[in-house]
């Protein structure tokens, strides 16, 4: 039978996987296990709805309704003495269930400790700006949504921060061509050019392996060259390899090691 | 907009302007020589003082975090050199880490001892390239050609350890591929028994400057609660006023053993990060002189272990591969299909020469990570001109972007 491949997915994919291997889990541990934590948790639980909270590697991980990041991030700050945002972003979930999940990574300097804050939404939905809360997520929001499309509400100015203003589709989605798509292919004719120079220019090439052996243009092949732009039908003659240093070129000279002076300490 | 003919006004007869209110609006960048890169910035202008200040990025994106996605994990670590590539060393040692912590290896003493030095050295390496470029951004020509002269030799002793001078590749997932060469410490401790004249050599040339002074001093301050705000990490929030370290609050490798400083300022202003570079500087020779006692004291103990054993995840050493079948089937497994960690997410910080660098990794048990963020400290320490640039005045611009350390390979990725 022909494998099936998911056409919601087209990231490299492991060529085998044992059937019977069972990935083994990163340890989690209960919140309890931490003074810091527990409180930390109880102070959110006060006022938020949290669904699951766990501590995995050192750091605790929150998963709390989509709605609340706001009010949370803003208790956590003003509350909690989480004072810095470090990072955000999104992880693409939609072909297991049409959702992304959004992480907030955020760093207590007091405390010394590190929390996640977690929720899911669906495609096309938006997420609440917190750049009133952290400057630091106007940028972390503009490239979330750049990279996968989420917009956020409120955000003072959601345009593409990576990638070109006209750019069409989000890179970081699982379903975002790997070698580059058919309008990448034409973005650079298009822009420069217009679509009208299409015929004559032909298709940007995305491969950077590709050696065409009939192009005598843009390649030499090593033992048989020809004059540049010569029409190449395969019977191309044999042409002999030499030096230059034989013919003796002017100031170049065969290094001769009796002569030379070798330093060994480089810090002479 | 209407125009109106007076003898102040000039009136031109046939172009109209959208607004008559003497705004410019200059494009700086992405081409600018002291844009340390490909920074394009926007900058609206009321004579020569900014009104606002629109940063402009992503002529340096390669999709760095889309090819970690399709990449198996010791394939992406050459990949790491290319953002930071001043220090590229603590980048690789950033993503080493987070994938250690996700599969829960430990490293061998020497190789963390190895590593430490490494990552010393490309902080030095890191911080002299920064004095350099900005000195010569504000016209300091001579303190560029000494820094850069000094960051040659800690070159020279990289290049024997890695055979690379810019992207070192030099650490692996587990420990580090090679013992330092015979060279290394006798090399390194001719440099850094130097490096305090060099230091005093560049401090007499800018500390009393007074064109120095005048573009540093009070330029540039950003405050205790606009450093946090923006993620600003390393000299950037230590010179506002912030004692944060991760070296030192949540240490990695042996730095909880090490006796250094983290010097800090609460002036936030452009001489306060000059002087923090000039102070850390220091606080690396020291932390450097301490890692070659550890390393003489590995010699002694006979520890020789380079790379963490643990056959599941890491290929076994090159000499058991050559001679044992078990270790070569598993290196052949490792290498064409790559470890598969556990299912499970981690966030691992480190401290680079510009900041918190930060590798955030979601496994879900294949060779591939599901999902891999890079955080970049120069990512927020050039969002910050947003904000700080306004009220200053172009040549101020020059000596921001300068002592904001920010480097494209990895605010673009």
């Amino acid at each position: 039978m022909r494998a099936y491949t998911p056409k919601d997915d087209v990231q490299a994919k492991a060529y085998y996987t044992d059937r019977y291997y069972v990935a083994p889990q990163v340890p989690k541990q209960e919140v309890e296990t931490d003074e810091v934590f527990t409180a930390d948790l109880a102070a959110i639980k006060g006022k938020f709805d949290v669904k699951e909270a766990y501590i995995q590697v050192k750091q605790m991980v929150v998963y709390i309704n989509a709605n609340d990041i706001y009010g949370v991030l803003e208790l956590m700050r003003d509350e909690l003495e989480y004072t810095q945002l470090s990072e955000m972003s999104a992880i693409d979930w939609l072909a297991k269930d049409n959702t992304f999940e959004i992480f907030y990574q955020m760093l207590s300097m007091n405390k010394r400790k590190r929390i996640r804050i977690k929720f899911f939404i669906k495609k096309g939905e938006a997420v609440d700006s917190v750049e009133k809360l952290f400057r630091s997520a106007d940028w972390s929001e503009r490239e979330m949504f750049d990279m996968f499309g989420i917009e956020a509400n409120n955000h003072p100015f959601m345009k593409r921060i990576l990638m070109p203003y006209d750019w069409q589709g989000n890179p970081l989605l699982k379903t975002y061509p790997l070698q580059g798509d058919e309008f990448a292919a034409w973005y650079e004719v298009d822009k420069i050019y217009g679509k009208e120079a299409r015929d004559v220019i032909g298709p940007e090439n995305r491969d950077p392996a590709k050696v065409d052996r009939y192009d005598s243009e843009r390649f030499a092949r090593l033992g048989h060259e020809v004059p540049k732009g010569t029409k190449i039908t395969g019977n191309e003659p044999r042409v002999e390899q030499t030096y230059q240093e034989e013919g003796g070129v002017f100031l170049v000279k065969k290094f001769d090691k009796k002569s030379s002076v070798i330093v060994d300490d480089p810090q002479r | 907009m209407a125009q109106v003919k007076n003898r102040l006004t000039p009136f031109f007869d046939n172009i109209t302007f959208d607004r008559d209110d003497n705004e410019l609006v200059l494009n700086f960048g992405p081409q600018h020589p002291s844009a340390h890169g490909q920074l394009r910035l926007m900058l609206h202008l009321q004579q020569e003082q900014i009104v606002k200040a629109h940063p402009d990025i992503g002529y340096l994106h390669r999709g760095m975090e889309k090819m970690a996605e399709n990449m198996i994990y010791n394939e992406f670590m050459p990949t790491t050199d290319r953002m930071d590539y001043i220090a590229s060393s603590s980048n690789n040692y950033g993503f080493a880490l987070a994938v250690e912590k996700l599969i829960d290896v430990d490293v061998p003493r020497r190789a963390k001892v190895i590593r430490m030095m490494l990552l010393e050295i490309n902080r030095l390496m890191s911080h002299l390239f920064w004095l350099a470029t900005t000195a010569l951004d504000i016209g300091a020509m001579t303190v560029f050609l000494f820094a850069f002269r000094e960051r040659e030799y800690l070159m020279d002793i990289i290049e024997g350890y890695c055979g690379a001078r810019l992207t070192h590749a030099a650490i692996r997932i587990g420990g580090v591929p090679l013992d330092i060469q015979d060279t290394f410490l006798s090399q390194l401790k001719t440099f850094l028994d130097k490096l305090p004249a060099n230091i005093k050599d560049y401090e007499d040339l800018l500390d009393t400057n007074r064109i120095w002074l005048m573009r540093m001093e009070e330029v540039g301050t950003i405050s205790k609660e606009m450093a946090l705000s923006w993620g600003c990490s390393g000299p950037m929030l230590r010179a506002s006023g912030v004692a944060w370290d991760i070296r030192k609050e949540e240490p990695y490798e042996l730095y909880d053993e090490i006796e250094f400083n983290v010097p800090y300022s609460d002036k936030g202003d452009n001489f306060a990060r000059y002087r923090i570079y000039m102070e850390e500087m220091r606080e690396t020779a020291k932390i450097l002189y301490q890692t070659m006692d550890m390393y003489e004291k590995c010699v002694e103990n006979g520890e020789t272990a380079l790379m963490a054993h643990s056959p599941k995840y890491i290929s076994a050493p090159k000499i058991d591969i050559m001679t044992q079948n078990y270790s070569l089937m598993q290196h052949f497994v490792l290498v064409t299909q790559g470890m598969r960690p556990p299912v499970g997410e981690v966030y691992i910080p480190t401290e680079s020469p510009k900041g918190e660098l930060g590798f955030y990794i979601n496994s879900q048990g294949g060779p591939y990570p599901y999902r891999l963020k890079l955080r970049a400290p120069s990512f927020w320490h050039t969002g910050i001109l947003t904000d700080l640039l306004p009220g200053h005045y172009i040549p101020d611009v020059v000596s921001i972007i300068g002592t904001t350390n920010i480097v494209f390979g990895e605010v673009d990725r």
